[in-house]
C-alpha cells in the first residue's frame, strides 16, 4: 500500500466550498497507551490556551442560537423596547400560539419538506451508489469518460439564466415540486465522494462474487453495499441537509405559485415580507399592526429548523469520526 | 462490451441527470451574444456580438463584481484555513473525552443550520431598532449604529459569518489529517527534545500540507462563486451596501429574479465561468509542476 493511501486527504466541494476529509484510516491508537514522555511546560500552556481558546469558539458558535430561541419566548412589547438578549425578556408562548392558531400553513409545509427529503436522500443515495459503484469498478470500460463527463460539469456551468429559462420555460417545470427535487438528486462533489469510499472495499468481493456467478448489479446490491454503510450515512446526511434547508431553488421555480412551500423558503418568506407572515398565521383574524412580528419571525427560525437539530446529536458520530475511509487520491 | 453493459446501464440516470441540468442549459450560453427577447426565444433574438460584454465593461460593473467576489474568497480561504487548522491542533492538545466531544459538535452547530436562518441570526444581533448589538450599545450609554446602511461594516460582517458557519466543519477536516499522523513520529520528536511548538512546526504542520493543497485548488476553483445563499440572506437586495457586498451570483440573481434581465445576466454567467475555469487550469498546472501528486488532474 502506498503511503498516500495511508495519508488523509481531503477533498472539497467547487460549488458551497465545503470540505469534507477522506481520512485513511480509522485513527489508529486513539488513546495511546500512556503518554511516556513527561510534560514540559510549554506543553502545559499549550494545553491550557486549547482549552481556552476551544471552549471560546464553541461559546461563540452556540450563543446566536440562544438569542434566537430566547427570542422566540420574549414579549414583544419588551423586544420593542430593550432590544434582543440571551435571556427571554418577558417569557411568554404568545409567538407559538401564533403558529399553531391556525397550523394548516406551518404543517403543509412540514409535510412538503418531509416527503421530499426522505425521497429525495433515498432515491439519491441509490442513483449516487450505483455510479459510484459503476465509476470504482477497475474493469468498467467507459469509466474514465463517464468520470469526465460528470466532472467536467464542476468546471463549467451554463450559469443562471440559462438554466433558469432551460428548467422554468422549455422543460415547464414552473410551480412543480420536481424543479426542486430534482436538481438535489445528486452533486458530482457527492458521486466523487461515494467512489472514493468504495476504495476501501477489496475488489476480490466483485471477483469472488463473479465466480459464484452474479451479475454486476447483484454483485453491488448483496455484496458491496453492504460495506458501504458510513459512506451511506455520509452521503444520505448531506443529501438530507441539501433537502431539508432548501430554499433557493424554491424560490426561483416555485416562488408563490404553490400553496406549501418548503419549510426554509416559507421562513425566508416570514423573514422578508410582512404579507407572507399574515399568510402564515391566516385564519387568526388579527391585523399585521397587531402581530408580534420580531418574536414571531424567531419562533418560526426555531420551528423551522428544530427538527434538523434534534437530528444533529444522532448523526453528529458519523461526521466526527472518520467521515469516511479511503482517499480521494492515491 | 457486453460484459459492461449492465454497469453502464447503472450510469444512465447520472448521465441522463447531467445531460438533463448541467449540459442541456449550456447552448443558452449563446443568449450572451443577443438581445433577448422571450417571444423570439434563445436562438431567433437578434446578434448583437460583444456588446453586452462591452456594456458590462463600460459600465464598471464588472470590475466591481470581479474585486468583490475575489477579494471575499480570497479572506476566506486565508483565514478560514488558518483558523479550521489553528482549531485543529488545539483539539488535538485537548485531553478530555467529554469536552473534546462536545465542545466538536457545538463547533459543527452552525454548519447544519439553513442560510436563512444565518440571515435571522445576524437581523436579530444587528438590526438598528431591536439588535442586540445595539442594545447593548444603548445600555452601555452609547449610540446605536445603523449597520444596515453602513457599507463599510459588511466585510467584516460577512468574513466573520462565513468563519462562523464553517471553521467547526473544516476544522474537523484538519483533525482527522492529524488524527492520521503516526503517533510514533510526535513521540520521537518530543523524545528528542522537540518543545510543543517545535512539534507543531516539524512534524503536525507538515503532515498537514497535502489536504492544505487539495483545499485549496478545490477553493481556488471556487473563487469566481460566491456563497449566494450567504450573501443573499444577510445582506439581499440593500442597495446602500452593493459597493462592498455585492458579488457575481447576487447580481446575476437580483438580475435575472427582479430585473427579468437575460442578456446581462448570461453575459456576467460567461464571464464567470471562463474566468473560473482559467483559474483552475492554471492553478492546477501551477501545482503540478512543484509536485505531481498534488494536482487534481
Amino acid at each position: 500500500m502506498r503511503s498516500s493511501e495511508l495519508a488523509p486527504a481531503v477533498i472539497s466541494d467547487p460549488v458551497t466550498t465545503e470540505a469534507i476529509v477522506l481520512a485513511g484510516r480509522k485513527p489508529r491508537g486513539r488513546k495511546p497507551a500512556g503518554r511516556p514522555i513527561k510534560l514540559e511546560r510549554g506543553d502545559y500552556l499549550l494545553r491550557g490556551i486549547s482549552y481556552v481558546t476551544v471552549s471560546l469558539f464553541a461559546l461563540f458558535c452556540l450563543l446566536p442560537f440562544v438569542l434566537i430561541v430566547s427570542a422566540s419566548f420574549s414579549s414583544e412589547s419588551e423586544i420593542m423596547k430593550t432590544g434582543f438578549g440571551l435571556l427571554p425578556k418577558g417569557f411568554t408562548f404568545t409567538a407559538y400560539e401564533y403558529i399553531f392558531k391556525a397550523p394548516g400553513q406551518i404543517i403543509g409545509s412540514y409535510v412538503v419538506t418531509i416527503i421530499m427529503t426522505v425521497t429525495g436522500t433515498a432515491v439519491g443515495l441509490l442513483v449516487i451508489s450505483m455510479t459510484g459503484y459503476a465509476l470504482w469498478r477497475p474493469d468498467f470500460r467507459f469509466r474514465n469518460q463517464i468520470s469526465f463527463f460528470i466532472y467536467f460539469t464542476t468546471l463549467f456551468s451554463a450559469g443562471l439564466a440559462p438554466t433558469f429559462l432551460w428548467i422554468g420555460r422549455t422543460l415547464d417545470l414552473r410551480g412543480n415540486y420536481l424543479a426542486v427535487w430534482l436538481p438535489l438528486l445528486m452533486t458530482p462533489w457527492l458521486i466523487i465522494l461515494m467512489k472514493s469510499f468504495m476504495r476501501t472495499v477489496p475488489f476480490e468481493i466483485v471477483e469472488s462474487g463473479k465466480i459464484d456467478g452474479a451479475g454486476d448489479f447483484r454483485i453491488f446490491w448483496q455484496l458491496t453495499l453492504p460495506m458501504m454503510k458510513p459512506a451511506l450515512a455520509t452521503v444520505g446526511l448531506f443529501l438530507a441537509l441539501g433537502y431539508w434547508n432548501e430554499w433557493y431553488l424554491s424560490s426561483l421555480y416555485l416562488g408563490s405559485t404553490v400553496e406549501f412551500k418548503p419549510l426554509q423558503y416559507q421562513l425566508y418568506n416570514v423573514i422578508n415580507t410582512a404579507n407572507a407572515l399574515r399568510n402564515s398565521v391566516a385564519g387568526s383574524n388579527v391585523s399585521i399592526t397587531d402581530l408580534p412580528s420580531n418574536t414571531l419571525k424567531m419562533a418560526s427560525a426555531v420551528v423551522a429548523t428544530g427538527p434538523i437539530l434534534l437530528v444533529y446529536p444522532f448523526v453528529q458520530k458519523y461526521f466526527v469520526s472518520g467521515i469516511t475511509v479511503g482517499a480521494v487520491k492515491g | 462490451m457486453i460484459q459492461n453493459r449492465m454497469l453502464l446501464f447503472m450510469c444512465l440516470p447520472a448521465i441522463a441527470f447531467f445531460l438533463l441540468f448541467s449540459y442541456a442549459p449550456l447552448p443558452g450560453i449563446w443568449i450572451a451574444f443577443t438581445n433577448f427577447n422571450y417571444n423570439d426565444g434563445i436562438f431567433g433574438s437578434p446578434f448583437v456580438g460583444l456588446k453586452n460584454f462591452e456594456f458590462l465593461l463600460k459600465s464598471g460593473q464588472l470590475w466591481l463584481l470581479t474585486r468583490n467576489t475575489i477579494l471575499y474568497n480570497v479572506a476566506f480561504i486565508v483565514l478560514g484555513n488558518i483558523l479550521q487548522i489553528a482549531i485543529a491542533i488545539m483539539l488535538n492538545e485537548v485531553r478530555l473525552k467529554y469536552f473534546k466531544k462536545i465542545s466538536q459538535g457545538v463547533m459543527f452547530l452552525p454548519y447544519f443550520i439553513s442560510v436563512v436562518l444565518v440571515g435571522v441570526i445576524a437581523f436579530n444581533l444587528l438590526n438598528y431598532d431591536t439588535g442586540a448589538l445595539n442594545a447593548l450599545i444603548v445600555q452601555t450609554g452609547g449610540d446605536p449604529v445603523k449597520i444596515y446602511s453602513t457599507a463599510g461594516a459588511w466585510p467584516l460582517i460577512i468574513i466573520l459569518v462565513q468563519l462562523w458557519q464553517s471553521t467547526g466543519y473544516g476544522s474537523i477536516v484538519y483533525f482527522a489529517a492529524i488524527m492520521g499522523i503516526d503517533k510514533g513520529l510526535i513521540e520521537a520528536a518530543s523524545i528528542d527534545g522537540a518543545s510543543a511548538w517545535q512539534r507543531i512546526r516539524h512534524v503536525i504542520l507538515p503532515s498537514l500540507k497535502p489536504t492544505f493543497i487539495i483545499l485549496l485548488l478545490f477553493s481556488l476553483g471556487g473563487i469566481m462563486n460566491g456563497n449566494f445563499g450567504l450573501f443573499w440572506n444577510l445582506v439581499g437586495n440593500n442597495a446602500a451596501l452593493f459597493a462592498t457586498t455585492d458579488i457575481i451570483e447576487t447580481a446575476v440573481y437580483r438580475m435575472v429574479m427582479s430585473q427579468n434581465n437575460f442578456t446581462t445576466s448570461t453575459a456576467v454567467g460567461l464571464y464567470q465561468s471562463l474566468f473560473g475555469f482559467a483559474i483552475v487550469m492554471t492553478a492546477n498546472w501551477i501545482v503540478r509542476r512543484m509536485n505531481k501528486d498534488y494536482a487534481l488532474f
